[in-house]
């Protein structure tokens, strides 16, 4: 990454990223006398691959929390498109353009699969309580419109099968799938995934692997993702910053990261003498 | 044709109209425990509180004159004129509507994510609340409610009947209406919740909050969407019942019946509040007419729903149309 400059840089595989959009200014979180993240800087460019790794309990998923608005850091900035962000409610942040997945799958369970990706679009659709009641003019255009740009996610995604299955009842390979399906319907700035990969076998990896490099490739979503597989981060990302106990020890291409003392020691264990 | 086979059949149809009055005061318990699992105990004190509303704005009563004239000596009762049914009933609206912001800023957004039983017995506080608050304002008095639905029997019915089997059914003018609004009613609140934005986002909400914020659905707002929904059902019920009994402090008894409705129902689905209304109605009025009257000493009406919710609840607890319930091992 020699070429970095404000404008972006060119990843190795040749794609452009584009300036900054996100930019979290030495945050700090505490929980009473636990100190979550401590001072934590870095950015995320439009069009990257953005992964936060880190050990367990290294405090990603508080990260990946203050950035969604379910926490609030006690110090430090969050900067969205240039501008600082007021403290903002989690659907507020939402309707800003930032979708999420969690790590432990957050879907309504009792609605089918082309329901809950509908309510990703919910950011679209304008139409007042009136219009939707008698379901005439704007209302009715909206839901035509929005079902298509949903339908066509459900295609990408490669879901048709089980789009009328109430999601309840589907592996939870595929419930991490239609969590993805619901938050990219948003058209998000910036799509924050939650370990995407937790809880799966290699082939389930592999898919998901391949679904979120098309995401990016296809739309040309931006994306900050969790992981602790640094193995499967490592093939993904463009941009990796590496926490440890709620300390940012690299930040970095994967090579970077992978060369760094610190993580290695974080990773591998260091032998204290 | 055997006269009592007639008469049965005169009964089964009575009974079908109750039924639909006990699925309107239903559907609003249904309403709300779809979207925050609250089951609302006030639902019948807010049809009350509705039609007591509706009475005092139709008559222009000045709102808490005793209180008023308590305070400062005064003998104000009524503002002197009369506010036509219609624009009565859209200014009662908007009341429910301002109600529904207040019960969810002073109640239950402070009560996020506590115990179903916590928030129930928030709305059993709600009820009694509003059943003292209802008095004050409008007074304890029994009101006649006339907001011009036609009432007494039906002509036509009794005449074709009358032809038919020679003798004549007696059909209530204002439970035909109140059939035609209760279908017209149910139809509207299924298409919205299915079908559009914020029926969808009613349905987020009742199933996982968390998830609901992430895509961006304000609790606050399908909050005060469900209980002003759940006031406009309130108002028709009111309404209705008003019409026919007077709108008077016991019609906030008639939640109780609510409940064998429910139970039969089940406590998530629309559908399922209309037709186990018109189950207990029918039910109800055979039951006494069949057994009850003949061999029991009458008065069976009273009992009968509650026994037939008890046998529901021993062999299908989620009713008819609930969602069964799964737990995986």
């Amino acid at each position: 990454m020699n070429d970095m400059t404000p404008d972006g840089y060119t990843t190795e595989d040749g794609r452009k990223i584009g300036a900054v959009v996100m930019e979290m200014r030495n945050i700090t979180l505490r929980f009473g006398g636990v100190v979550a993240i401590q001072d934590i800087s870095f950015d995320i460019r439009e069009g990257e691959i953005r992964a936060i790794i880190g050990p367990n309990g290294a405090g990603k998923s508080s990260m990946l929390n203050v950035i969604s608005g379910f926490y609030h850091p006690q110090e430090g900035e969050v900067w969205y498109k240039g501008a600082k962000r007021p403290t903002m409610k989690p659907y507020e942040v939402a309707q800003q353009g930032i979708a999420r997945t969690f790590q432990n799958i957050a879907l309504f369970e009792g609605m089918t699969v082309l329901d809950n990706v509908m309510t990703g679009r919910i950011r679209q659709m304008s139409a007042g309580l009136l219009s939707q009641a008698i379901w005439k003019g704007k209302a009715e255009r909206e839901e035509v419109e929005n079902r298509e740009v949903v339908e066509k996610i459900i295609d990408f995604l490669e879901i048709q099968h089980i789009r009328k299955t109430p999601v309840g009842r589907l592996p939870y390979g595929l419930k991490k799938r239609v969590e993805l399906a619901r938050a990219l319907a948003a058209e998000p700035s910036i799509l924050l995934l939650d370990e995407p990969m937790a809880g799966m076998n290699v082939e389930e990896k592999e898919d998901m692997s391949r679904f979120i490099l098309d995401v990016n490739d296809e739309f040309g979503t931006t994306i900050a993702l969790i992981e602790h597989d640094m193995g499967v981060v490592m093939d993904l990302s463009d941009r990796v910053v590496v926490m440890d106990y709620g300390k940012k020890i690299g930040d970095g291409s994967p090579d970077e990261v992978r060369q760094n003392q610190a993580v290695i020691d974080a990773y591998l264990g260091v032998a204290h003498d | 044709m055997p006269e009592q086979f007639i008469w049965g059949m005169e009964v089964f149809l009575n009974g079908l109209m109750a039924g639909v009055l006990y699925a309107l005061v239903a559907l609003g318990f249904v309403l709300i425990f779809k979207a925050s699992g609250i089951f609302n105990f006030a639902q019948g004190v807010l049809a009350l509180f509705a039609a007591l509303t509706l009475v005092g704005i139709m008559e222009g009563q000045v709102p808490f004159s005793h209180l008023i004239n308590a305070v400062f000596g005064t003998d104000v009762h009524y503002f002197g004129w009369n506010v036509p049914a219609l624009g009565a009933i859209l200014l009662t609206m908007v009341v429910m509507v301002a109600l529904a912001w207040a019960v969810n800023q002073f109640i239950f957004r402070h009560l996020v994510g506590q115990e179903p039983i916590i928030l129930f017995m928030a709305t059993i506080g709600l009820a009694y609340f509003l059943e003292g608050f209802g008095d004050m304002m409008w007074g304890s008095d029994i009101k006649k409610l006339d907001v011009g639905l036609p009432q007494g029997i039906n002509s036509a019915i009794d005449e074709v009947t009358y032809n038919i089997f020679g003798y004549g059914f007696f059909i209530d003018n204002l439970d035909l209406w109140a059939t035609l609004v209760a279908a017209l009613l149910v139809i509207a609140l299924v298409l919205f919740a299915q079908f559009s934005k914020h029926g969808r986002a009613m349905r987020a909400v009742a199933d996982d909050h968390q998830a609901a914020l992430s895509v961006g659905i304000s609790l606050k707002f399908i909050w005060v969407m469900v209980w002003s929904l759940a006031g406009f059902v309130a108002l028709v019920a009111g309404i209705m019942w008003g019409t026919k009994s007077g709108v008077q402090f016991s019609l906030s008894l008639i939640a109780l019946k609510a409940l064998p409705v429910l139970m039969l129902g089940g406590f998530t689905s629309i559908p399922g509040a209309i037709v186990g209304g018109l189950i207990i109605g029918v039910g109800e009025k055979l039951f006494e007419f069949l057994i009850g009257a003949p061999y029991l000493g009458g008065a069976t009406e009273i009992w009968f729903a509650y026994v037939l919710a008890l046998v529901f609840l021993v062999f299908r607890p989620q009713g008819l149309f609930g969602e069964k319930i799964i737990e995986r091992v």
